[in-house]
């Protein structure tokens, strides 16, 4: 057992050793996404087979711990990111002579791009972080034990609330986060660059149609089913100790990071190919 | 209650055949067998680390043994799926050597947790349990305050207000004296004692507490390196031979585990 374990280290040969750790390292990766996909099934499992009233209940309380107290942070960012955008677009649009449709710009930018990811990515930071020590701490002093003493199932009780209450405010604050992105970007083009309101609101409004929003809010929706199911597995499968739970945190963090780029790609590509489908005669909106 | 009692005797509530554990390379428990009496209490004794908690986890299935049984009325239990668990666990109150109070409820809301799970119990119920339960304990004015405002040995007797709410069949207590002043201990101890008298309680106590295990015990087990190596009353751990044992009841430490000491 014990040389088992420990012998792709000690081999003698160092190309044999390396590609056992990186065939160890496999076996590892393969397990994990195995052991996450069972986790993630387990939870859609429970969402659709009856919500009791507690769930329901612990449902408003995480909405509001999450998306409530969200609001001032995911704005501030947005506000920002909006008005950096203008700052650097506006001075390229007017070299060639199109400053007044600097509008057009910041809107797609921030609905389609910007908005949803700064937002996800904000979250993943403030809950998945939270998420993942709370219930880190949970497993650690024996409450999820507990739980199941009780006959109370730690996924469905735990679990489904976050990750309901997570897809649902994650769109919610990517609107105002949106909202207030469009609005930074409006005071510097017109308050500092001295764009005129209508053509600033005008150039806006063509660049923008439903499926600018839609494609918003489907990313969002998306991240907030990663940060949650992410930071609840990271959260149940931790360390003992102190230690442990804080190792969960950072990987946590790192793992719905990584995971909001990869699908903010993807999701990119896919929804681009969708909108090609559904009106070929348009130019790609990528 | 009174049908099964007739044969309570020779069934035992729950049994332990030839019981391994391991976690990686450590090697828990190594062929536990183990009968537990009905409306008896057991107290299991041994050494720090030896898995006496592990042991207590295997009778509800929070941890599965590796190979082995385990029995609940003459029932294999632990390869039931986790939902075919749920109705078993209802007989069952857990004392956590930790407590595992809930941190985001309040001593009056983790009492109620249970009850509210059960469903179909009035509010006006469960309140009155609540009351009772916590008066039972001492702590009657504690109601609305946080775990975490509490003591440790506070919330450990919440935690056994928690574990008595269903008035459960067989009560598992993980140390319910430790951290406890000896006054507050004794009170622990009288009411082990009358749950298994007045209300037929089958009690299983994991202690260190030499005096409580005296006092609440009508059979004694102790665990040594992944087995049982006693099993006893009172009187027989007190005569026994077995130098190890006599020196864990005595609490003299071996001439190996002071050596550490001399290199001070
Ligand atoms: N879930 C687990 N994963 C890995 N190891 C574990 C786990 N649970 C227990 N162990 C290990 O099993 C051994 C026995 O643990 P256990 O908690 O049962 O001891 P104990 O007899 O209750 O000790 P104490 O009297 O100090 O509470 C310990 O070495 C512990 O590290
Ligand atoms: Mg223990």
């Amino acid at each position: 057992m014990e040389h088992n374990q420990s012998w792709p280290m000690r081999a003698a040969n160092p190309i044999i050793g390396s590609v056992a750790a990186i065939g160890a390292w496999a076996i590892h990766a393969v397990q994990t996404m195995g052991d996450f996909g069972c986790f993630f099934l387990s939870i859609v499992y429970r969402t659709f087979t009856g919500l009791n009233r507690r769930t329901i209940r612990e449902l408003f309380i995480q909405m509001y711990e999450m998306g409530t107290l969200s609001i001032p942070v995911v704005m501030l960012g947005g506000g920002f990111i909006g008005a950096v955008l203008a700052v650097e677009a506006y001075p390229q649009f007017k070299a060639i002579g199109a400053g007044n449709r600097v509008g057009s710009v910041i809107v797609i930018s921030v609905v389609k791009q910007i908005g949803p990811v700064l937002t996800a990515v904000m979250l993943a930071g403030r809950l998945g972080g939270s998420m993942t020590a709370e219930l880190g701490t949970m497993r650690v002093t024996e409450q999820i034990d507990a739980l199941r003493v009780m006959a109370a199932d730690p996924v469905r009780t735990l679990v489904v609330p976050r990750v309901l209450a997570c897809i649902i405010m994650t769109p919610v604050l990517t609107v105002f986060s949106d909202s207030i992105g469009i609005l930074g970007g409006w005071l510097i083009s017109v308050g500092v660059e001295g764009v005129r309101n209508y053509p600033f609101w005008h150039y806006a409004q063509t660049g923008m149609d439903m499926f600018t929003v839609y494609v918003g809010l489907i990313k969002a929706f998306f991240f907030g089913l990663v940060i949650s199911t992410i930071a609840c597995y990271k959260g149940f499968r931790c360390g003992n100790g102190a230690q442990g739970v804080g190792r969960a945190c950072t990987e946590s963090f790192v793992a719905g990071f990584c995971v909001i780029l990869l699908a903010n790609f993807i999701l990119a590509v896919m929804l681009n190919n969708i909108y090609v489908m559904l009106w070929p005669n348009q130019p790609s909106i990528l | 209650m009174s049908i099964t009692s007739a044969n309570s005797s020779d069934v035992p509530v729950i049994r332990f055949e030839n019981v391994h554990k391991r976690f990686g390379s450590l090697v828990v428990l190594n062929g536990v067998d183990l009968d537990i009496p009905a409306d008896q209490t057991t107290v299991v004794i041994g050494p720090s680390g030896t898995g006496k908690s592990v042991l207590l986890k295997h009778i509800v299935g929070l941890l599965r043994p590796d190979s082995g049984h385990v029995y609940f009325h003459g029932r294999r239990i632990d390869n039931l799926p986790e939902k075919e668990f749920e109705p078993i666990r209802k007989r069952f109150g857990f004392l956590f050597q930790q407590s595992a109070l809930f941190d985001s409820m309040d001593v009056g809301e983790n009492i109620a947790f249970p009850l509210r799970q059960e469903g179909g119990i009035s509010e006006t119920q469960i309140i009155e349990t609540i009351h009772e339960k916590l008066s039972i304990v001492g702590l009657a004015a504690s109601e609305r305050k946080m775990p975490a405002d509490l003591s440790g040995g506070q919330r450990k007797r919440v935690a056994l207000a928690r574990a008595m709410a269903m008035n459960p069949e067989v009560l598992l207590y993980d140390e319910p004296t430790t951290g406890l002043d000896p006054i507050r201990a004794d009170v622990i101890n009288e009411l082990i004692l009358k749950l298994q008298k007045q209300f037929k309680v089958t009690g299983i106590v994991v202690t260190h507490d030499m005096a409580s295990a005296f006092k609440v015990a009508d059979h004694i087990v102790m665990l040594l390196h992944g087995k049982i190596v006693f099993r006893g009353t009172a009187d027989e751990i007190r005569t026994c031979p077995d130098p190890e044992v006599q020196r864990f009841i005595q609490g003299r430490a071996s001439e190996a585990e002071l050596g550490a000491l001399d290199r001070l």
